[in-house]
């Protein structure tokens, strides 16, 4: 068996041509991969951008069609971490689901947690005890500040500047910090449960949480100071992916995204879900829908979070946890949508079910995926390094598209 | 046997060329260490650690491991041109420092000697040298046209790759370099003029004589030396032609092992000859600061190479700065920066040069 699987394999060999005859045979005309012509008679190339590329943010692979460096059109292809995130809601039961949920958007995973348990609570027809809904929105808004730590950095790296990138990383780390004492667990946290939160708070969380909105507002100023008023930067944010607020809507954009084209669309405002309805804060808002009202409008956006922690951290109220629910999960048969403002934008679910412990349908509503269709639009018409800035200021999670 | 042309000619020249090599190597394979330190520091973290007391054996396990990677070489690719274009980008970058003067004129002096051997009488003259393997009367001509050379191996590269995202980076380096190459040209004019001469050895003493660096002279021209400087050797914020994040590493995307770290060395050796020529223009070469005040003439114990490497550590020192502090110009800012901003200003200042020097030189 051996020598016959050698023989074989020999002969299959060849067939294949050697480099050096591959370039004999091919003589100077220079092939591309999607076209025949040689590089003499193209004026335009198609360039496969990722899925292994350092800036699309994961596995994002957009097919760049260039006439030299300006971009002719641009698509999407995704799918490259598709894990069947909503299959898996209807195998598992409505609890076990939750840290699945984590893996869809893991730079904000409190997000996704919390999104889905109210949705859940929705159907149940049960509200969160008062201190659970605090702790809820406490959290959330620091993985907010999280969220937009970790865009930050990875949009001005994208754009160059290094520098920010370790920075906002800085401060990052002692977000994650709190939210490893808090649950054990700093990315996937899995923070929630259907009906209230598992954990009570631990001892010098409300000490540990001021010291750090104490020192952030600095540190946005900081930020602010090597990129807001750069001339650089300004060069490579501004009048770059524009789009109308009109366009924003009809695309579906929702998030910093929309708020930057200056509508004024916020969930936590528009339909206060866990504690939102009792805390002062602004929504800012672009005026020209370009890269740099987003970066302005999420900025600013880090500071409203701030306000909104430092409001809840002094007012969280005592009592239980969690809600009174049975042990297994069997809600009422029905659908249900709910949806809340992630840091990318609206978080949807559309839950059905059919009164068993699983869901007959679990569908997720993701920010990333919606406003990654505005790509196209934002980039037609401007130069390669462009793409990397527009796909940046999106703010994109690949396993949040592809689920 | 007279050995005069022996030793001033082969002997001595070949030393130094030896000495300025090996010396060059170290400090490339450092500046990689540096480069990551003050960043490092710059951005609130270490840098490397592991390898040896502060990480400072890592140049050397770098260079290691560049060397015993696997060397790849794309079966579409252009075989010859792939393998020549690190040599020829490498080359240019190391031949530019024969000319640079890295310190004073006759610091060096060999003694006249005659002895019989072997029934043959030896003399030689001796002489006096500097620390440059020599003084071309053209030197800045002859800077200029060699670094050039090296964005060849830069287009080549990109092109033999046969490969999109080195040959989108070829052409930007391309287009970059030609562009700054006018305004680089045209900034140091002026010095040119001041010094009367082309020679890097005459336009320092030149500067002795003046009493003061050309920088506080010709201030416009030294800054937009300095700019263009930066974008000919494709460092941050110019560094278009290997921006990771758009075009994955640029003209080099394709090489691996040594031949990547043929163009990694070329690179760092033009930031020194930037440098170099910066501190030689403008920053009076090897002379002490202030060489016109006697009062500090105790300076001139440290030795005139220890001023120049000092004075060339402070531009490089600012490369870093640069790449840690500011994002990337887009590739039609970067055009329109060398040709709508950076041209106008260099002619004028050529201009208001002469001008100044005909109403005080008569």
């Amino acid at each position: 068996m051996r020598i016959e699987f050698g023989v074989r394999h020999v002969e299959l060999m060849k067939h294949v041509p050697s480099p050096k005859s591959a370039i004999r045979n091919s003589q100077f005309a220079i092939k591309f991969m999607s076209t025949n012509e040689t590089l003499f008679d193209a004026t335009e190339i198609t360039v496969s951008m990722g899925p292994q590329h350092p800036s699309t943010h994961g596995v994002l692979q957009v097919k760049l069609k260039l006439d030299g460096e300006r971009v002719d059109d641009a698509q999407c292809v995704i799918g490259y971490l598709h894990r069947g995130v909503e299959k898996l809601g209807e195998t598992q039961t409505w609890g076990q689901f939750v840290p699945t949920l984590d893996r869809m958007d893991y730079i904000a995973a409190v997000s996704s947690c919390l999104g889905y348990c109210e949705t859940v609570e929705k159907l149940l027809g049960i509200t969160a005890p008062p201190r659970a809904q605090y702790i809820r929105t406490l959290m959330t808004e620091l993985n907010r500040i999280s969220s937009h730590l970790l865009w930050l950095g990875t949009h001005a790296l994208d754009i160059g500047a290094m520098t920010v990138f370790l920075y906002a990383f800085r401060e990052r780390e002692e977000i994650l910090k709190i939210f490893e004492n808090y649950c054990g667990a700093r990315l996937t946290t899995h923070m929630f449960r259907i009906g209230g939160t598992q954990y009570e708070l631990y001892e010098g969380f409300q000490e540990q949480v001021k010291a750090f909105t104490s020192t952030f507002p600095a540190r946005v100023d900081e930020y602010e100071t090597l990129l807001t008023e750069n001339r650089i930067w300004i060069g490579r944010t501004r009048g770059v992916g524009v789009i109308s607020a009109k366009n924003a809507i009809d695309i579906g954009l929702t998030g910093p995204a929309l708020r930057g084209s200056g509508v004024a669309w916020d969930l936590r405002r528009a339909k206060p879900y866990a504690a939102y309805s009792d805390f002062q804060f602004d929504i800012p808002t672009g005026e020209h829908g370009d890269t740099y009202d987003r970066y302005m409008v999420r900025m600013e956006e880090m500071r409203q979070s701030i306000r909104i922690v430092n409001q809840a951290v002094d007012k969280i109220p005592d009592g239980p946890l969690m809600a009174k629910i049975t042990k297994i999960i069997k809600p009422p048969v029905g659908d249900v949508y709910h949806s809340i403002e992630a840091p990318k934008g609206e978080l949807g679910y559309y839950l059905v079910s059919d009164g068993a412990t699983m869901a007959y349908r679990a569908r997720v509503r993701p920010p990333s995926f919606v406003n990654l269709q505005a790509l196209r639009q934002m980039v037609i018409g401007s130069m390669v390094a462009d793409v990397v800035a527009v796909i940046g200021t999106l703010d994109i999670v690949l396993g949040e598209i592809d689920r | 046997m007279n050995l005069d042309f022996l030793i001033n000619y082969i002997l001595i020249p070949l030393v130094k060329i030896g000495i300025i090599f090996l010396i060059l190597s170290g400090v490339i394979a450092y500046l990689t260490f540096l480069e990551r330190k003050v960043i490092a520091f710059m951005q609130v973290r270490l840098g490397p650690m592991r390898v040896g007391p502060h990480g400072l054996l890592q140049p050397i396990a770098d260079g290691l491991k560049l060397m015993l990677k696997e060397d790849i070489i794309p079966a579409q690719a252009d075989r010859l041109v792939f393998m020549l274009a690190p040599i020829i980008t490498l080359v240019p970058a190391f031949i530019v420092f024969s000319v640079i003067p890295f310190g004073a004129a006759s610091t060096i002096n060999l003694p006249a000697f005659s002895q019989n051997l072997f029934g043959q009488t030896l003399t030689y003259s001796g002489t006096s040298t500097g620390l440059f393997v020599t003084d071309v009367n053209i030197g800045v001509l002859y800077v200029l046209s060699i670094s050039s050379i090296g964005i060849l191996g830069i287009i080549l590269g990109g092109w033999a790759s046969n490969s999109k995202y080195p040959l989108l980076g070829a052409l930007r380096s391309a287009a970059q370099m030609v562009s700054y190459e006018v305004a680089l040209g045209f900034s140091i004019m002026g010095v040119l003029m001041m010094a009367g001469s082309l020679s890097l050895v005459q336009i320092v003493e030149a500067q002795r004589n003046a009493g003061t660096w050309y920088v506080f002279l010709q201030p416009v021209g030294f800054i937009l030396f300095f700019i263009c400087g930066v974008a000919e050797t494709n460092r941050a914020p110019f560094d278009l032609p290997e921006a990771e994040t758009e075009l994955v590493a640029g003209f080099h995307t394709e090489y691996s092992g040594f031949r990547f770290s043929l163009f990694f060395l070329a690179e760092y050796a033009a930031m020194i000859v930037v440098g170099s020529m910066a501190v030689t223009l403008f920053w009076g070469g090897w002379l002490r600061p202030f060489p016109s005040v006697a009062a500090l003439a105790f300076l001139d114990y440290i030795p005139s190479f220890l001023w120049f490497a000092a004075k060339v550590f402070v531009f490089l020192y600012c490369y870093l700065w640069f790449r840690a502090s500011w994002p990337r110009y887009r590739y039609d800012q970067l055009m329109k920066v060398g040709w709508q901003v950076l041209m106008p200003i260099a002619i004028a200042n050529v201009i208001v040069t002469a001008g100044l020097m005909l109403l005080f030189r008569g």
